[in-house]
């Protein structure tokens, strides 16, 4: 079923009675094609661009909750590719640029709003750092925008530019960065597979894999063992947890990252807000509220939910650039488990088990990479070769000495 | 989280800073055959367990100390907390 205007207007004339679910809900097959573990952004992501890019339909996304439980709903919805490493930032373009498409390639409304992202800067060196990252951003082919502290007076003359303590002095601004409707992006691409003939297993949890001869065959589930030519890992958070299930160590560490959001309030933010001394990131959802986050917790956590003085560290950063937030009352909090990985950048890879795919170590920046992976993700499965674009995203990356480090901390997780 | 220091008591866990699982104690052999890739291993894999672990957390805002602390990473429940240097010294460390 198309969604279009025509299709509203007939159904709101016809009582509503024509819309049905716009995923089924398969009993699972003894053997798949492609297996895919995680029902998230980023494996609903992969099953489409499968079938759609590559005509792989026997495909089945096995999720051992409901789709989009994990971390594509509990993300801070923010879209861009400002980085600046060439390992890195052609990827996030790709990724950027499949966003702007989206909505019109899936059918799908996801709320897809490039309102622009701006990371103040507040010291000399820092503009000289912002201004070699926007150069590196042309490179890829993205958009990037120095502004002065003057014109941001201008556009934004709620900020604190005369802070004492960390004055704002410029900023560079990704104009086609901005927000997505986090949900609808699961909901988009669970449909569009499904459509394709993908079957999305709910509530089938992969509990082991069936390795032969080091060839991955097929995964133990709680509904049942189930055979794959291909089994493609895609679990971010959990990572850890199912690749030891195959016997694998990774260089990640799981780590708790908190959101928050506050009462509706009216239009204030005209887009994505970034301070650039300490860690804070803001946004203004489509119903007022401000949507803002900024350090890990900083320790091992699969809990979910972190601890308070986070809340006052990032409430200190808000009040820091926009003191006008101050009397906001906090609506929500809550916590994700975070893929921290040893460098900072992802991991898009085959394993050393034939037939096994990893993806994972999105550290805190899964989201906007969610079309991206997926379509890289597929790549690699399809064609047993890296996209182009995310060919340095290996597991051997350390081993070999070619980490992406965009920001110089070393194998330190929670300092990325 | 209050971590209970050996020898100061109740602290606040944001007095200290964490660097990640106990394991970075046992640093490899520079001189063995395999020390290329024990120390790939030690640098960058990590078991990453779901449940009681145990971790070194700096007591940057205090006595500057170097503690383990065994603590549970699905409910943040800490159940033991030694000095580092008592631990390493178990372990035959710096005899």
């Amino acid at each position: 079923m198309r969604y279009s205007a025509l299709r509203i207007l007939k159904e709101g004339l016809t009582g509503n009675k024509g819309w049905k679910p716009v995923w089924r809900e398969p009993e699972p097959k003894a053997e798949y094609d492609v297996i895919i573990i995680g029902g998230g952004g980023h494996g609903l992501a992969t099953a489409y661009y499968l079938a759609k890019e590559h005509g792989i339909t026997n495909v089945a996304v096995l999720e051992k909750g409901w789709i989009g439980s994990g971390n594509v709903g509990r993300n801070t919805t923010i879209i861009r590719s400002n980085y600046l490493l060439p390992g890195n930032e052609p990827f996030y373009e790709l990724s950027l640029k499949l966003w702007e498409g989206l909505e019109q390639d899936f059918n799908y409304n996801a709320m897809v709003s490039q309102r622009s992202i701006l990371n103040l800067l507040h010291s000399d060196a820092q503009r000289d750092a912002f201004i070699r990252r926007g150069n590196a951003m042309f490179l890829a082919g993205a958009d990037a925008e120095y502004a002065t502290a003057d014109q941001l007076r201008a556009e934004l003359p709620f900020l604190d530019f005369d802070n004492a303590r960390f004055p704002i002095k410029g900023g560079l601004f990704q104009r086609r960065g901005g927000t997505v409707r986090h949900d609808a992006v699961a909901w988009g691409y669970a449909r569009g597979a499904d459509s394709r003939g993908v079957d999305i297993i709910q509530n089938c949890e992969v509990t082991g894999f069936d390795i032969e001869n080091g060839v991955c065959r097929g995964v133990q589930t709680s509904r049942g063992p189930i055979r794959a030519k291909k089994v493609a890992m895609c679990v971010a958070g959990s990572s850890s947890r199912v690749a030891a299930t195959a016997g694998m160590r990774l260089p990640i560490e799981s780590h708790v990252l908190q959101a928050f959001v506050t009462e509706g309030l009216k239009p204030v933010l005209p887009g994505v807000i970034t301070f650039g001394a300490g860690h804070f990131y803001v946004s203004q959802s489509d119903k007022g509220g401000l949507v803002f986050g900024g350090d890990l917790d900083g320790y091992n956590s699969y809990a979910q939910r972190g601890n308070l003085p986070v809340v006052e560290d990032v409430a200190e950063g808000g009040m820091a650039i926009m003191p006008i937030i101050g009397r906001a009352r906090l609506l929500r909090s809550w916590g994700g488990v975070m893929d921290m990985s040893m460098d900072g950048s992802p991991y898009i890879d085959k394993t050393h088990i034939d037939g096994l795919y990893f993806n994972g170590g999105w550290c805190y920046g899964g989201f906007k990479a969610t079309p991206g992976s997926g379509w890289c993700y597929a790549h690699l499965i399809a064609k047993d070769t890296p996209h182009p674009v995310a060919a340095e995203m290996r597991l051997d990356r350390f081993k070999r000495g070619h980490m992406i480090d965009e920001k110089g901390q070393g194998n330190q997780p929670n300092l990325h | 989280m209050i971590i209970d220091h050996p020898l100061l008591g109740p602290r606040d866990a944001a007095e200290f800073i964490y660097l990640g699982d106990a394991c970075l104690i046992d640093r490899p052999d520079w001189q063995a055959e395999d020390a290329a890739d024990a120390y790939h291993d030690y640098g960058y894999i990590r078991d990453n367990i779901a449940g009681p672990m145990q971790e070194l957390w700096y007591h940057e805002q205090g006595d500057r100390s170097w503690l383990v602390v065994t603590r549970d990473t699905l409910t943040h429940e800490i159940t033991a907390v030694e000095l580092a240097r008592d631990v390493a010294r178990a372990r035959g460390r710096s005899k």
